[in-house]
């Protein structure tokens, strides 16, 4: 049913969009901020990546300053929240609108592609000698890895502490002095420099950085969180947000097993791809709650 | 004796070929959304394919317009090991044009594969990878504008400038215009629902509308349509299926033909006879053109002789 390219392929997938994931953990989660910036800066990240590498920078300059590119989208996200008092939701969809003319704007057109072009991927490939199916996932695992370390470092610093505490609590953060609006513009920021690094890895696996390539992104970060929490808990921070990475890998295998749905005989079509993988995402958030009705039953 | 010999041999090399073409191939397809004009060369694929006598299994995809899960279809047809993979789109054919290496590859309805990155050069694309471009004739359907409108000084245009295709598109036609001497006027489009709005900017700034072949105007056509109506202004587009719509005319690219045409380059793979890398990537020679009766008259045009003389289809 799922092919060991296809699974691989999951798994790339899975940790190229986690550091989104992780992102939208950042903003939903932590500052309690509904964030659909993700939509814009996930193509942002691709389109400032796919402009510096085919003008011949290494890759990594090219995903340092996609990171830097995103945050910045974040943190306008976080000024008209904070300074210009409009709505999370507002604010967040306001930059992301504009967002869709700014790609275009970096990349000159609305597709700009990276076929041929020397990527990370390229380069990892050629260094590890393993094929690209097993390379890219492993190369996409060690980035996200690496990401989660750093944040779940910067989280146990006392500014990482007092970013927890902006969401739960925004009245005593206050008290205690801390400035909450530099917080969430910065924590904004933070999770959109994220999604940028995540869009950059996304297009150098496309091929090419597309405009509409946002389309959806918001919903899979979220599914991908909560996904992760269902499956793996949440009794800390640490554990959360590893959960929200496991969670974006287990919502690509979900939808690679939604493609590998045999059709013909079968009444599935193509367009039915949507609800296949909807109705897997059901599953997968129900099942715990069927389980502990199950095991009370038996109980009692 | 040897005559016998002679016709077994000859009986043996007729049949083989047909033994061979008779076996069973498979061929996944990978399309980023569902729209009449894709799903009419997916058709058109399947159907000449049926009529050359391939048995074919086919595994299709459709990404439903997700850019992340076009990229897992990529990697689910390597899977699936196919002996050809069919692309339908700019999108679709880069993602499986970065996963797939040692499948031949023939990509479909690709306004420009040099710039998508496909192919190094339209004549020799060198890699698995060669197909059909569905470069829409712009410069003959400025010239057929003229034909209705010899004294036509200004062209509207409504585009969504975040469609790859579009941009092209609009980008030749303000240089065929500057040739004729004619202004173009540019209204732009996010979203289908700005079509009606961009098409009432354009009133009393032209003399005729061009919809050019963008996925995003074409879905809401019927307000351009619509206003076109009222202000008496003759609206022409780029693909036949909008002339039935109510446009006044249309010269273009059959997609089902050019589904037609692309399958006839995938027998040539499948029957081991040509590769990818060594066939130059097509274009549709055969356009059609619509003409819509009623349209024409809603909106103040006289349909020229020679035009209804050579039309494919009149709509009345």
């Amino acid at each position: 049913m799922i092919s060991l390219y296809a699974f691989m392929g999951a798994i790339e997938q899975g940790t190229a969009f986690g550091l989104m994931v992780l992102g939208v953990y950042l903003t939903f989660r932590v500052l309690d901020f509904p964030d659909l910036t993700v939509d814009g800066s996930l193509p942002l990240g691709a389109a400032v990546s796919a402009v510096t590498i085919s003008n011949g920078y290494h890759p990594v300059a090219g995903m340092a300053m996609a990171v830097g590119a995103g945050f910045i989208a974040g943190a306008v996200t976080g000024i008209l929240n904070t300074k210009f008092k409009i709505l999370h939701l507002l604010a967040s969809i306001l930059t992301m609108i504009s967002l869709y003319s700014i790609n275009i704007r970096i990349m000159g057109r609305p597709n700009m592609t990276l076929l041929g072009e020397d990527t990370l991927i390229d380069q990892f490939i050629e260094l590890s000698g393993l094929a690209p199916h097993f390379s890219t996932p492993i190369l996409f695992a060690i980035i996200s890895g690496l990401t989660l370390l750093t944040l779940i470092w910067f989280l146990k610093t006392s500014f990482g502490l007092a970013m927890l505490a902006t969401g739960d609590n925004p009245k005593m953060i206050t008290s205690l002095g801390v400035n909450r609006d530099m917080m969430i513009i910065f924590g904004v920021g933070l999770s959109n420099g994220m999604v940028a690094l995540s869009g950059a890895l996304v297009a150098q696996n496309q091929g090419a950085a597309d405009v509409n390539m946002g389309i959806g992104t918001i919903i899979a970060g979220l599914a991908s969180v909560i996904i992760g929490e269902t499956l793996f808990g949440k009794p800390n921070v640490t554990r959360a947000m590893l959960a929200a990475l496991l969670g974006s890998v287990v919502y690509r295998i979900a939808i690679a097993l939604a493609l590998g749905v045999r059709l013909g005989n079968f009444a599935f079509t193509p367009s039915d791809l949507n609800l296949v993988t909807a109705a897997l995402v059901v599953v997968a958030l129900v099942s715990p709650q069927i389980k502990s009705g199950l095991l009370k039953r038996r109980a009692a | 004796m040897k005559k016998i010999l002679l016709f077994l041999v000859l009986l043996f090399m007729v049949t083989v070929p047909v033994i061979h073409s008779a076996q069973t191939h498979t061929v996944s397809i990978s399309q980023i959304v569902e729209h009449p004009s894709l799903d009419a060369m997916r058709d058109g694929f399947k159907d000449r394919l049926k009529e050359a006598g391939f048995d074919v299994i086919y595994n299709e995809h459709i990404a439903q317009g997700n850019q992340a899960t076009n990229i897992q279809i990529a990697n689910q047809i390597k899977g699936e090991n196919p002996d050809l993979v069919l692309t339908i789109t700019t999108p679709s054919s880069q993602a499986v044009a970065q996963k797939i290496k040692d499948i031949p590859v023939l990509f479909t309805g690709v306004t420009d594969p040099v710039a998508a990155g496909l192919v190094k050069s339209l004549m020799l694309p060198g890699k698995n990878i060669s197909g059909m471009t569905d470069m829409s004739p712009v410069l003959r359907q400025v010239e057929l504008i003229k034909e209705f409108l010899p004294e036509v000084k200004t062209i509207g245009t409504i585009y969504n400038a975040g469609e790859a295709n579009s941009i092209v598109l609009t980008n030749l036609l303000k240089e065929i215009c500057k040739d004729f001497g004619i202004k173009v006027e540019e209204a732009s489009v996010a979203n289908s629902s700005g079509v009606y709005q961009a098409a009432k900017s354009l009133v009393g700034k032209c003399d005729a509308i061009y919809i050019p072949l963008d996925n995003t105007v074409v879905s809401g056509l019927e307000a351009a349509i619509k206003v076109c109506r009222q202000n008496k202004l003759p609206i022409f587009s780029a693909d036949t299926d909008s002339v039935k719509r109510g446009t006044v005319a249309a010269l273009a690219v059959d997609y089902y033909r050019m589904g037609l045409q692309t399958a006839d380059m995938a027998a040539r793979v499948l029957g081991g006879k040509a590769k990818p890398a060594d066939m130059p990537v097509e274009t549709l020679q055969n356009l059609r053109l619509f003409v819509n009766e009623k349209a024409a008259a809603r909106m103040g045009v006289k349909i020229p002789r020679q035009v209804m003389e050579r039309a494919d289809e009149v709509i009345k």
